[in-house]
């Protein structure tokens, strides 16, 4: 099988590296050979941070670049924007549309580009946008809005759902465990 | 059982089952994992020196003492342990040493983009380089056979992609050698010139024997390919980047050990194949010994000098196809790094550029002071930098500069080699003001402990240094604390301090506001009705601050109640904050 790539994108502290964790984890469940790439540091200091995962039968780089990405994981609509260049031709977009002003915008100095859902279909991109912060929130905690972008991610994996309980259940602390599944199935139930 | 593991984690595990015994490290972004889990082993010591030149000592003396033995560091960090490393590639080791470093090759969070590969050719000292996390254990258990047999530091080179990426590795158990009897030998381990004469022709034998060694050691192996057109020499990440293009076309030639290197087994592999192209990131280290021993390459005329590689650079420069994307015709806003809401740096910083100071500045979270809308820095160089070119600067404008300069330092920088720079400033007597951010904390590499936290790194309470004892006792007669939260008193104080006819020191205290003990006050509360729009508040480059129809308006899934903010405004439209329990 050919390389599958998948880019979890948004802004440092939102959460991207638990689900690119989840992700390795119920993919090397799966059997594949797995790469994922994270930066540490200076980024995560509220800069854009990007996060690679890789699978398939053999993985060289950790790293995917323009053109590759089958999916990106946008946790916030400008990221999603920044990144669409790295998406395959047929690739799919899935973003929150949540709006989270980066510096020069909150200083004036740039403006926060508009209708940015409308502009990215305009490429011909399948894109699901949802405000998974809102459904976050449903579930109980605003910190769950990558588990609700995993839950919509899953409807594009013919995985169980049983399989991606798993992956969360190794991949949060127990007492989170309840509010992610229900963080996870508002987003695999949503209907764009 | 099948792993997807760090890079950084791997060479701890790599650490755990080679036996090692004895971990001292310095945290440097993209190191400071391998140090933090190999901590998490109980066989393991593990310890955060002040500095990297106190951490390869101590490693070498635990060395010395019979137990194999780790020093991490990130690639400028082997410049501040450049000193003992040229010593120790002299004595040898006794049990395995391996000297961890790893290279931020596009400077994701570096100052430079230097190639440590130069230290390893400098020093005389082998070097091996993984390119996955499966390899990175391996590699580990090699190092510390090379180190034995060969009587030698070796270095373990990591890099950001090989460090931070997750890839399968399968665990194996711990295997323990018996500890190393020392035994006192001054020829070898006492370098005055007489012993170190006698010391360096066995150096350049053992270099002899390595490079032997590397002819047939299985980390140095040719994968063939099946067009002989081209012959591929790489290593690191650069191999992975090759075979995602390449696949089995070109044969490659992928290299473990990156010094010293093999001469037959290049010169072997440049004859199979019509041309041969060198593929490495940064510096033409293996181009120029293939040139060196006559073997025609191509490599920096093609891939250039600066920054990292991705595979669709890799195919461009080889000539094979490269995929697209189609952007969005927009302008996309940057989204840098910030301070985050509530760093305790914020205050502080709005208060240096309200009084229009020079600032000269260090390495931590708050190089941040440098980015709009604070701008309040002037310099950043190195760990330690900004109070020796403070000195600098503040005597060769003999007295012009004093009362509207200030160095700032971190707790941890100032620990690391902040406070050799303030004894220069009162032994030598320059007019000058220091400022140490005191967050209680190592910030940038993600919470560290550090001699001034009364932690170690295992989280047991444990010394704690006392800052102010400790610039008065260096010769620094007037130490203050101030509050970064409070702008009044940091205002007051820096202009006090700045008039003093003498070097002063303020300790600006405020633990890091993402340390898990600190209480927030909670989202601060505005009554918009009195803002008048004047975006005083904005001025301190708060994530949390933002405008909304003219209004300001607050972030409550960000706002943790510090109130600089509300110091800022003239029209009541915060209500007070009140101090967290």
């Amino acid at each position: 099988m050919q390389t599958k790539n998948i880019m979890i994108v948004g802004v440092g502290g939102q959460g991207t590296l638990l689900a690119s964790k989840l992700l390795g984890k119920l993919l090397l469940g799966k059997g594949y050979d797995v790469k994922v790439s994270e930066v540490h540091g200076m980024s995560q200091r509220g800069g854009s941070v990007v996060t690679y995962v890789r699978y398939g039968d053999k993985v060289y780089s950790p790293v995917i670049d323009k053109g590759e990405a089958d999916v990106i994981v946008s946790f916030e609509m400008l990221e999603a924007a920044r990144w669409v260049e790295y998406l395959k031709p047929d690739g799919v977009i899935i973003t929150n549309t949540q709006q989270v002003n980066p510096m020069p915008v909150i200083i004036g100095a740039q403006e926060y580009p508009e209708n940015l859902v409308e502009k990215i279909k305009n490429l011909g991109i399948k894109l699901n946008a949802l405000d998974a912060l809102s459904l976050a929130e449903l579930a109980g905690s605003s910190k769950a809005v990558n588990i609700v972008l995993m839950g919509r991610l899953s409807k594009l994996f013919d995985f169980s759902e049983q399989e991606w309980i798993n992956a969360i259940e190794q991949s949060v602390p127990e007492k989170f465990l309840e509010l992610n599944k229900k963080a996870f199935r508002l987003g695999r139930d949503y209907e764009v | 059982m099948k792993k997807l593991m760090l890079g950084n984690e791997a060479v701890a595990r790599g650490l755990y089952e080679a036996g090692c015994s004895f971990v001292s490290s310095y945290p440097g972004t993209p190191s400071t994992e391998i140090t933090e889990y190999a901590a998490k082993y109980k066989e393991i010591y593990a310890e955060w020196a002040p500095n990297e030149k106190v951490a390869m000592e101590t490693a070498f003396g635990a060395c010395l003492a019979g137990k194999r033995s780790f020093c991490g560091m990130k690639h400028v960090g082997v410049n501040v342990a450049a000193d003992p490393l040229f010593t120790i590639a002299y004595t040898g080791v006794n049990a395995g040493l391996i000297i961890g470093v790893a290279d931020d090759p596009g400077m994701h969070s570096s100052q430079n983009e230097q190639d440590s590969r130069h230290y390893a050719i400098a020093s005389k000292i082998p070097m091996l380089e993984p390119s996955d996390s499966s390899e990175s254990i391996e590699f580990v258990k090699q190092a510390f056979e090379i180190s034995e047999k060969f009587d030698t530091p070796v270095f373990l080179k990591m890099c950001t992609r090989v460090a931070h990426s997750q890839s399968i590795v399968v665990e194996s158990e711990r295997v323990l050698p018996e500890q190393k009897e020392y035994v006192k030998d001054g020829a070898k381990y006492i370098m005055m010139p007489g012993n170190a004469k006698k010391r360096h022709p066995i150096v350049e034998e053992r270099t002899k024997k390595l490079t032997e060694y590397a002819e047939t050691a299985s980390f140095n192996r040719i994968e063939e390919g099946s067009d002989n057109t081209v012959g591929i020499i790489t290593s690191s990440t650069s191999y992975q980047y090759v075979k995602e293009v390449c696949g089995d076309k070109y044969s490659v030639l992928k290299l473990g050990m990156i010094n010293p290197l093999p001469i037959e087994k290049i010169k072997n592999f440049a004859k199979s194949v019509a041309k041969v192209i060198v593929v490495e990131e940064l510096d033409g280290i293996i181009e120029s010994h293939c040139k060196n021993i006559g073997v025609n390459v191509s490599g920096k005329e093609i891939f250039g000098l600066i920054g990292e590689f991705s595979q669709n650079i890799v195919a461009e420069k080889l000539g094979e196809a490269v995929p697209t994307g189609e952007a969005l015709d927009e302008v996309i806003p940057m989204r840098p790094p910030v301070m985050c809401a509530g760093c305790p740096h914020r205050g502080l910083f709005y208060t240096l550029k309200k009084n229009k100071l020079t600032v000269l500045g260090d390495i931590g979270c708050y190089t941040l002071g440098a980015v709009a809308p604070l701008n309040a820095i002037d310099t950043t160089i190195c760990m330690g930098a900004s109070v020796s070119s403070l000195h600098g600067f503040n005597k060769a404008n003999e007295g012009a500069t004093d009362n509207k300069t200030v160095a700032v330092i971190g707790d941890s920088t100032f620990m690391h080699s902040g406070v050799t720079g303030l004894i220069n400033i009162a032994y030598n007597g320059s007019n000058s003001t220091v400022i140490i951010l005191d967050n209680s904390i190592t910030g940038m590499t993600g919470h560290q402990q550090n001699p001034t936290t009364g932690y170690n790194l295992k989280g047991d309470p444990c010394a704690k240094i006392d800052l102010e004892a400790l610039c008065k006792s260096v010769g620094i007669k007037s130490v203050r604390v101030i509050d970064p939260y409070n702008l009044a008193q940091c205002n007051t104080v820096i202009k006090e301090e700045l008039a003093k006819q003498e070097p002063s020191v303020i300790i600006s205290r405020r633990p890091c506001a993402l340390l898990k003990y600190v209480k927030h006050a909670g989202p601060i509360k505005t009554n918009t009705d009195k803002c008048v729009g004047c975006k005083m508040c904005m001025q301190i480059g708060c994530p949390a601050v933002s405008m909304e129809n003219g209004k300001i308006k607050i972030d409550n899934t960000l706002c943790t109640g510090c109130g600089v903010c509300s110091q800022m405004c003239k029209f009541d439209v915060f209500e007070s904050v009140k101090e967290a329990k």
